[in-house]
């Protein structure tokens, strides 16, 4: 709000804040910790961390505390939702009725079978573990690939994501977007995914390699895919547009009420803690 | 084998066609110019009707048919074909239960997250260039919703059990109450509608159950309700739905059946709560093909005189 810029107003009035509360998207970088000397803690309202430098912080002695697992639910709803979509074509048959076409009754395209689907979750964390778990009820076979192998579930791991890949029907992108898993999903994968694979991506667009992923959507490279993330929000490749086997969602995986709510309450409570000497919610830790 | 006559009323699958084709003398309805005459014609040597979802030997048809033995329908529902007089002329009734539960009930849970979530409305969003001036809205928080299931048959079940992994408490309405399952059970469909959010129909389309939805179903489920109907069509007060939806008494509905497919009344078309889909409940590439082929067992069993693979009647 103030007409000030940001490194004069910070310079200005914030020698002793201790804590700083993102929007979610505004860089938390070095130019910023550097303004704030007194600074021990930040609190983001996303489970996404990708906009916080966070070794920056570590090395600053900086705790970082988010929003815990809170959206896990509303996220794999999405990415579920997303899936099913893809296979059944729900988004284009749903098109192809409100514009009139089902009179002429030539019959639908057929859609795919979800049951026997083999779904390769990349990031088996809250919200990958959320998504195996509905998936499994589907009838679907669950691998995964992670930064570590999960020895409390009994899932496949691959190591490899190009291995996964390749042993996969659908991939389902939960992972965060970091320095390891930028561009993860590269033209290797996506062709190790091939010509029926489907990906869904509800964790950061520069996760895929979004030029080389609108290429296999076009030649059929690859067989679809639902996406809530892209690279540049909100621009989307319009090659998308035309293709009636992607689904398009405006970045709302966790935006409902309730999940808001949550949100916004464990970011008070972390600053209550916080204020009160006592342990945060939610940290962050590095592992 | 290639002398006995089949019936095939609709098109319905290239696959189960050409192989009626291969094997038998098949006849079909939709291409001739006059119907009733094509049927007199051809009537000596029919001895198997196949139809579908949309199409069965009701009275007259089976009337018109002498030789009629068999009528193999290409559906689980066989509310179109006139069972009671098959049982009186002894013909037999095939349908083709199980293979499809699984994708019937998919896409009740598909239906139930693109109403919920807006899948449809926010993908024409973004198509449309809209988000680029500004955030799509919130939507509504699918897991942990109760969802209410009028007839917990195979397909009630499975939809059940999808739900419950998104934490969804399941209550149910059948004809009688189920001994052997821990869902919640209630005696009436209103009192269902009153006490769940997702409200599904799932259950045979009969004498009793045409317009089980009504309009004090609908206003029992309310403003914030939302009805799935993967049924058929009559099963839901057709006029009534729509006034529901769109004065906002009923808060959305994701629908594969209407009353008289392929029309829809185009009131829904322009409806952010309301997803519509042309019958596809069971369309997949996978289960048409497993469903043809039951259908071609079933026809072959009959005329090998040997058990049928799943009879009705």
């Amino acid at each position: 709000e103030s007409p000030v810029p940001l490194d004069q107003f910070l310079s200005t009035n914030a020698r002793n804040v201790q804590a700083l509360l993102s929007c979610g998207r505004f860089p938390i970088n070095v130019d910023l910790l550097r303004l704030l000397p007194s600074l021990r803690l930040v609190v983001t309202p996303s489970a996404g961390l990708n906009h916080i430098d966070l070794s920056e912080c570590h090395s600053r002695g900086v705790a970082v505390a988010n929003a815990g697992s809170v959206a896990c639910c509303d996220v794999a709803d999405l990415a579920v939702g997303l899936f099913i979509d893809v296979l059944r074509k729900i988004s284009a048959a749903d098109r192809y009725v409100k514009q009139g076409l089902w009179a002429s009754k030539t019959s639908y395209p057929l859609g795919s079978k979800l049951k026997g689907k083999r779904i390769g979750i990349v990031g088996l964390g809250s919200i990958g573990q959320e998504v195996a778990k509905r998936l499994e009820a589907f009838g679907c076979s669950i691998s995964y690939n992670s930064r570590n192998q999960k020895k409390s579930f009994s899932y496949p791991f691959y190591s490899n994501v190009v291995e996964l890949s390749a042993n996969s029907d659908a991939l389902v992108i939960c992972c965060g977007l970091s320095d390891q898993t930028h561009r993860l999903i590269n033209k290797e994968v996506l062709l190790a995914l091939g010509k029926e694979g489907v990906l869904i991506n509800v964790g950061r667009g520069a996760i895929i390699d979004e030029k080389e992923m609108v290429q296999c959507l076009v030649q059929g490279d690859i067989g679809g895919a639902g996406l809530d993330v892209f690279e540049n929000e909100p621009n989307v490749p319009k090659e998308l547009f035309a293709l009636d086997n992607v689904v398009l969602s405006p970045h709302r995986a966790a935006f409902t009420p309730e999940t808001l709510t949550s949100m916004r309450e464990i970011a008070v409570g972390n600053l209550e803690a916080f204020f009160s000497n006592k342990p945060l919610l939610s940290q962050v830790i590095d592992d | 084998m290639e002398s006995i006559g089949v019936l095939m009323l609709i098109p319905m699958n290239t696959y189960l066609e050409q192989e009626l084709q291969k094997r038998y003398n098949l006849f079909k309805l939709w291409t001739a110019p006059q119907k009733p005459q094509f049927i007199k014609e051809h009537a000596n040597s029919i001895r198997a009707v196949v139809g579908n979802a949309g199409a069965g030997a009701d009275a007259e048809l089976i009337e018109a048919l002498p030789r009629l033995e068999i009528v193999s329908s290409f559906s689980v529902g066989v509310d179109k074909i006139d069972l009671a007089k098959c049982r009186e002329k002894g013909i037999r009734v095939t349908n083709t239960p199980d293979v499809l539960t699984e994708d019937v009930a998919d896409l009740a849970i598909g239906l139930m997250l693109a109403v919920l979530r807006r899948l449809c409305e926010s993908d024409r969003y973004v198509r449309s260039g809209k988000w680029k001036k500004g955030d799509y809205k919130l939507t509504t928080k699918f897991s942990g919703k109760t969802v209410g299931i009028i007839g917990l048959g195979r397909i009630g079940m499975a939809v059940a059990k999808r739900a419950e992994a998104f934490n969804c408490p399941i209550c149910y309405y059948s004809r009688t109450e189920k001994s052997d399952t821990k869902y919640k059970y209630y005696p009436s469909v209103v009192e269902l509608a009153s006490n769940c959010q997702i409200l599904v129909v799932a259950c045979p389309l009969t004498e009793e159950t045409q317009h089980i939805v009504n309009r004090e179903v609908m206003n029992a489920l309310g403003p914030k309700g939302v009805l799935i109907n993967i049924g058929r069509g009559p099963h839901v007060d057709e006029p009534e739905l729509v006034s529901a939806l769109v004065e906002g008494r009923l808060g959305g509905a994701g629908l594969d059946v209407y009353e008289h497919e392929p029309e829809v009344p185009e009131e829904l078309f322009g409806l952010e709560n309301v997803v519509l889909l042309p019958h596809v409940g069971s369309g997949t590439v996978e289960t048409r093909k497993v469903m043809a082929d039951l259908v071609l067992g079933n026809l072959e069993a009959h005329f090998l005189n040997k058990p049928l693979l799943t009879p009705l009647v």
